[in-house]
């Protein structure tokens, strides 16, 4: 329940600290109708405890940075308003799930980032200086897909929900997936064949089960499983025609 | 091995459910309309013997159903058991020729 | 605490996995009987006499039912991951669920 001491609302938040998930501080906070879950840790850090440790760079959503389990479900702090999150006058914040903990709410991020690379989620420039540049039209099909899936951020939400992760940590997961599928789209990207066989190795697009956990976590209501049914095809139809 | 197996594996699992949809509606429709009244062996095989189509499609079907039973208990057994090694392919290779030998040979004591 | 398990398409997926492994342990059962034809037509009526009892029948509509809740969803999987995907395909899992009740239901009246 909000408390009201000295005509002053509060709320109860249980925060994990240190790094096995085993314990759990709790803090009587002051409510405010439009804080952020971020700016109430800033709170806490700034007034309460300064042992608290968690990650934000830009605070307006753009970086991907303080994501974090808020009452069991990831979710972008930044722009996150309490009283959205609040069950039962209640906040739980605790890491990602499927990541490292490094201490509090601050998770190892380096799995997740190798992934990207291991997935080929990096643009592939031709090898030769290309004389003509291919025009890509807004309304060609090909970039529309790519444009479905461009803006991720990183944020690792995607990944901390998927239950494939969970279950086989060697699984590229959704956010290497989804950026993969955006560079098959790209006509200027040139790695064609190597990037399909990147992401249909042991963890590969495969392991999908297409729960759309990911789908219903992303922050900006991007479509993971939509993209890596895309990978499924295209690897699927170049399998079976031999190019790869 | 290829690092790519994985991904074979799973496009067999795909590929054998492309069929098995075929097979399986075919096989539903056939057997609400094949058990009315009850059935008995004489009945049962008054319709199959010689029958080399019904010999030719259940065959398939068995073959798909394996195929697809087979890959998918190897994929429960390694995520929800965590059975990787070498006993489980052993395993799942038996399992899918059991249900062959089995299946064809039925199939044959039906048909011939 | 798992608090992730609020889409139906988790839901779709474990009901996919969990009535896959069950056909699965089924099929062997299904094809022994069959080949009981390979030892004589009396053995094969006396299993059928055994089958005709309405508790068989019931468990043999709810296979019929697992079936088709497998093939529907199944078939909704293969949409998501071999065509295009659209925002109508949450739908199919509902499909899947009334067209699995259908043919249980179906089957219970052709089997009585």
């Amino acid at each position: 329940m909000i408390n009201m001491a000295n005509n002053k609302q509060e709320i109860k938040v249980t925060i994990a600290r240190g790094q096995l998930g085993v314990d759990f501080e709790s803090f009587t906070v002051p409510y405010d109708e439009e804080q952020t879950i971020l700016d109430l840790l800033t709170h806490i850090q700034r007034d309460v405890d300064p042992t608290l440790s968690y990650r934000f760079a830009c605070r307006v959503g753009m970086c991907g940075s303080c994501a974090m389990r808020v009452n069991g479900k990831p979710r972008w702090t930044c722009r996150t308003l309490v009283r959205k999150a609040l069950q039962d006058g209640e906040l739980r914040l605790e890491p990602l799930s499927n990541f490292k903990v490094v201490k509090d709410l601050v998770v190892d991020m380096e799995q997740f980032f190798d992934k990207w690379q291991e997935a080929k989620g990096r643009f592939e420039p031709s090898e030769s200086p290309v004389q003509e540049f291919a025009p890509i039209k807004p309304d060609n099909a090909k970039r529309q897909l790519a444009d479905e899936a461009i803006e991720c951020i990183n944020c690792g939400c995607c990944y901390a929900a998927c239950d494939v992760v969970a279950s086989n940590p060697d699984y590229l997961g959704p956010a290497a997936l989804n950026r993969a599928w955006s560079l098959v789209n790209d006509a200027k990207d040139f790695a064609g064949p190597e990037r399909l066989k990147a992401v249909s190795g042991d963890g590969g697009c495969q392991n999908c089960h297409t729960n759309s956990q990911c789908v219903a976590r992303c922050p900006l209501q991007l479509n993971p499983t939509r993209s890596i049914a895309g990978l499924k095809k295209e690897v699927s139809l170049a399998t079976l025609k031999g190019q790869i | 091995m290829s690092n790519r197996l994985e991904f074979k594996i799973w496009l067999a699992h795909r590929l054998s459910a492309m069929a098995l949809g075929l097979f399986v509606v075919v096989h539903l429709a056939g057997m609400m309309i094949a058990i009315q009244g009850g059935v008995s062996a004489q009945e049962i095989l008054g319709r199959t013997s010689g029958n080399y189509v019904f010999g030719l499609f259940y065959s398939l079907f068995v073959l798909a159903a394996a195929t697809h039973a087979s890959i998918g208990l190897r994929t429960v057994a390694r995520e929800v058991l965590g059975w990787k090694g070498w006993s489980a392919g052993i395993l799942i290779i038996c399992f899918f020729l059991a249900l062959n030998i089995v299946g064809v040979s039925a199939i044959g004591g039906l048909v011939l | 605490m798992n608090t992730n398990r609020d889409k139906k398409e988790y839901w779709a997926s474990f009901v996919q996995r969990w009535s896959g492994v069950l056909l699965a342990l089924f099929l062997p059962a299904h094809f022994t009987v069959l080949s009981l034809v390979l030892q004589g037509e009396q053995v094969l009526d006396g299993f059928l006499y055994w089958a005709d009892a309405p508790i068989v029948k019931f468990a043999e509509a709810g296979l019929v039912g697992l079936l088709a809740v497998h093939l529907l969803g199944g078939v909704r999987l293969l949409v998501i991951e071999f065509f295009a995907w659209k925002e109508w395909q949450g739908y199919l899992i509902s499909v899947a669920g009334t067209g699995a009740m259908a043919a249980g239901c179906l089957f219970l009246l052709r089997a009585f």
